[in-house]
């Protein structure tokens, strides 16, 4: 092809250097962190899962581009994305077999066969997270101690903390925990990404930072689940337990952010982030799964097409001319 | 304003008086510049003109007259494609080298309707971009306006002649402000300029302190660096947090908004009562070896103005082979308009010339719409663009409407800050299109 000698376009003529690449890349650098605590905590099985997981997303990609004859998208690197936050919804031990079926419905089903990024109406990673724990209920629920730390092993913090919550609140002792220190640091049972909190909030501040995402919707999650925590445990102490236990900060930073499945208004961010905290609260305390922040997402996911139509600003001028009428 | 955007400024000429233009051989004085109905030419191939002379006949209400910028002798009538696409008449004067002036003297002004008459045969514009008729913007402001607002916010990238219009012709700005609020019994001015000005900003300063009285009374307003601060409504809002109502003019509410260098040209003219022949034009970009600002004649083409062996750019390399610009924009980078070529000629609103290497010109690739939100955010007129562009490829006049696609002042932060490179303002300026044939569709 020959170079256009003179370019002739409509204005604007210049744009920002940001790209959906760049966006996408810096959310993995964002991700890069838990990454790095996970291998520190589950050993190298932790990177092999993260691996398999992000290598089956992007396969799937190309392959449904091609197979779709739809221009090729892989390059913009929201399969890898979507490939680590998958991984990261995994139990460490989880047979590597079961990760390419997560794949498959993350990556052709919700994303692909609604039309590619930007389409999808749920959030793929946790789609795929609650179609294997439905499917394969025993090998996603069993969780493997970090490395090097007896804590209980086989039970999550906040599965302990929920059982010990229904029968007699007086009955908690803090000895049946990993330590706050612990939580943060993310050395106990749980997910491969979803336990250092500590990480996790280092790549939220990343993204802050970056301005890939506002902190609206994380902290108005954050925020009401630690509200409900507060006024239902009734106790600090549980209430960061709550925060930082179970895959709350995953889901608040890197899930409920998702672009293609949050509003795009910024009251709109709010109610749909409220909504989660709610939501995740009402799972935890009154349901009988230890964990709410999937199911959570997932419905608020459903909604925030209307929350947005619900809350599209107002033009400049316009409540002016309403206010005449 | 919280949205909008922040762009990298590219104010390099901003320490660059103009200079004036070394030579010009030939002028093309369009009969429409700007907004408005295109002027009759009262001349005739073969007669000799002199500079400042009456060329263009305003007929309409809606017209500003066209002047000749040089001396010389009208080569022909032609008609001219502007880079726009339209189609408009142009007068071709050949100058002599002489810059012989027609004999003008300053007009005498005893009562508003001769102010009036007096812009309207200035000849002036808008000159900051748009070439809204001046005389008329003042005639609808008049009794209806309490306060003048005068735009020296310049938040186009590169452009600086209101720049230094305010460093170089700062009494001239004052003078016209007076001028203007006399007889449309305006008594309160403010003149609005962004912060990365701070020369010009205590200049001006110092001047509407010294010039303040009871009966005008006069400061400068600072605004924050940031585009679209320059857009009317923006401004106005910035300003005074008054608020234009979506569709409505400022006139409703109370304010007349004019640009500082046609403030300043006013000031200018009630004292001399030379009509708008000549402007202060910057040229930039890339591709420009030493960018600066320029005094041309109205009507020089980019071609004629580019031979000036100062701005270095060797336009006689230049082949269709090898253009040495890749992008040749008539006005600033966010709103100007792309040519083909260097034949386009400056008109009365046109503030600038960007003209752009291979690199800067490089188209962003499109793809799909990744819903990040970013062009509501920074959308000054709270517009949703991504839904705006899919109501166009609906073609869906109803949810247009209903997305006040009309609202839309094509400022471009919206395809500024797509990271998927959507053509966003492109398509809504499709859309409003679209609405305004639909609208004469059911009138007819």
């Amino acid at each position: 092809m020959e170079q256009p000698l003179v370019i002739v376009s409509t204005s604007p003529h210049v744009r920002s250097p940001r790209t959906t690449r760049g966006v996408m890349l810096d959310v993995c650098a964002a991700l890069l962190p838990a990454l790095a605590a996970s291998v520190w905590h589950f050993g190298a099985r932790a990177f092999l899962l993260a691996l398999v997981s992000v290598g089956s997303c992007v396969a799937f990609e190309a392959l449904s581009r091609i197979v779709m004859k739809r221009p090729q998208s892989v390059g913009d690197c929201s399969a890898i994305v979507t490939g680590l936050l998958l991984a990261f919804n995994l139990p460490p031990a989880l047979p590597l077999w079961m990760v390419p079926i997560g794949a498959l419905v993350a990556i052709v089903i919700v994303k692909q066969l609604f039309g590619g990024i930007g389409q999808n109406f749920a959030n793929p990673a946790i789609t795929a997270r609650i179609v294997l724990l439905l499917s394969f209920p025993a090998a996603m629920t069993g969780w493997s101690a970090p490395c090097g730390v007896d804590a209980i092993a086989s039970a999550t913090p906040l599965k302990v903390l929920g059982e010990v919550l229904a029968s007699r609140p007086s009955d908690f002792s803090p000895g049946d925990f990993p330590s706050l220190l612990q939580m943060l640091l993310g050395q106990r049972g749980g997910s491969l990404g979803e336990t250092c909190a500590a990480a996790l909030l280092l790549g939220g501040l990343y993204l802050c930072i970056r301005k890939v995402i506002t902190p609206l919707i994380p902290l108005c999650y954050i925020g009401v689940v630690a509200l409900c925590s507060f006024f239902y445990t009734g106790s600090p102490v549980l209430m960061l337990y709550e925060l930082l236990g179970g895959g709350l900060l995953l889901g608040a930073v890197f899930m409920a952010t998702d672009y293609s499945t949050s509003p795009v208004t910024r009251w709109g961010k709010v109610i749909f982030a409220v909504g989660c905290g709610l939501l995740t609260c009402l799972i935890r305390f009154f349901g009988n799964m230890p964990e709410g922040v999937s199911f959570a997402i997932l419905l608020m996911n459903l909604l925030s097409p209307h929350i947005e139509n619900l809350t599209a600003p107002k033009a400049f001028g316009k409540e002016k001319r309403h206010a005449k009428a | 304003m919280s949205r909008g955007i922040k762009i990298k400024h590219h104010k390099n000429t901003h320490a660059l008086q103009a200079v004036r233009i070394g030579h010009c051989g030939m002028v093309t004085l369009l009969m429409r510049q700007g907004i408005g109905a295109p002027c009759v030419p009262c001349v005739t191939p073969g007669e000799r003109v002199l500079a400042g002379q009456l060329v263009g006949e305003a007929q309409a209400p809606l017209a500003a007259p066209v002047h000749a910028s040089v001396s010389g002798t009208v080569k022909k009538i032609d008609t001219v494609r502007l880079p726009t696409g339209e189609d408009v008449q142009a007068v071709v004067v050949e100058s002599d080298g002489q810059m012989e002036f027609y004999p003008f003297q300053a007009p005498a002004v005893h009562s508003r309707e001769a102010f009036l008459a007096a812009v309207r045969d200035s000849g002036l514009v808008g000159l900051g971009g748009a070439g809204f008729p001046t005389h008329a913007k003042l005639r609808s402001a008049a009794g209806e306006a309490d306060i003048l607002l005068v735009n020296a916010s310049e938040c186009e990238p590169y452009i600086t002649t209101d720049h230094r219009e305010a460093l170089d012709r700062s009494a001239d700005i004052i003078a016209g402000i007076q001028h203007i609020c006399r007889w449309l019994q305006i008594r309160e001015a403010v003149i609005g300029i962004e912060d990365n000005k701070s020369d010009a900003i205590s200049l001006l300063k110092g001047l509407c302190w010294q010039n303040n009285t009871p009966e005008l009374r006069l400061r400068t307003g600072v605004l924050p660096s940031r585009y679209p601060q320059g857009a009317e409504k923006i401004f106005i809002h910035t300003l005074t947090k008054r608020v234009v109502p979506l569709g409505k003019l400022p006139s409703a509410v109370g304010a007349l908004v004019m640009n500082v260098a046609s403030v300043s040209f006013l000031g200018r003219y009630f004292r001399t009562g030379r009509p708008l022949i000549s402007r202060t034009v910057t040229v930039d970009g890339g591709a420009v070896p030493h960018p600066m600002n320029v005094r041309v004649p109205i009507g020089i083409s980019v071609g004629e103005l580019l031979k000036d062996k100062r701005i270095g750019f060797h336009l006689e390399h230049a082949s269709d082979s090898a253009p040495l610009a890749t992008k040749i924009i008539m006005g600033g980078p966010m709103m100007g308009v792309a040519g083909p070529d260097y034949s386009a000629v400056i008109s009365k609103c046109n503030n600038s010339v960007i003209l752009f290497n291979s690199s800067e010109a490089r188209l962003k690739p499109e793809s799909a719409c990744i819903r990040c939100g970013r062009c509501v955010a920074v959308c000054p007129m709270r517009l949703q663009p991504l839904k705006l562009e899919k109501a166009w490829q609906a073609r869906s006049a109803q949810d247009l409407r209903q997305l006040n696609a009309m609202g839309c002042m094509e400022c471009g932060c919206c395809s500024y800050a797509c990271p998927a490179g959507r053509e966003l303002v492109q398509r809504i300026r499709l859309g409003k299109k679209f609405l305004r044939d639909q609208q004469t569709k059911g009138g007819a």
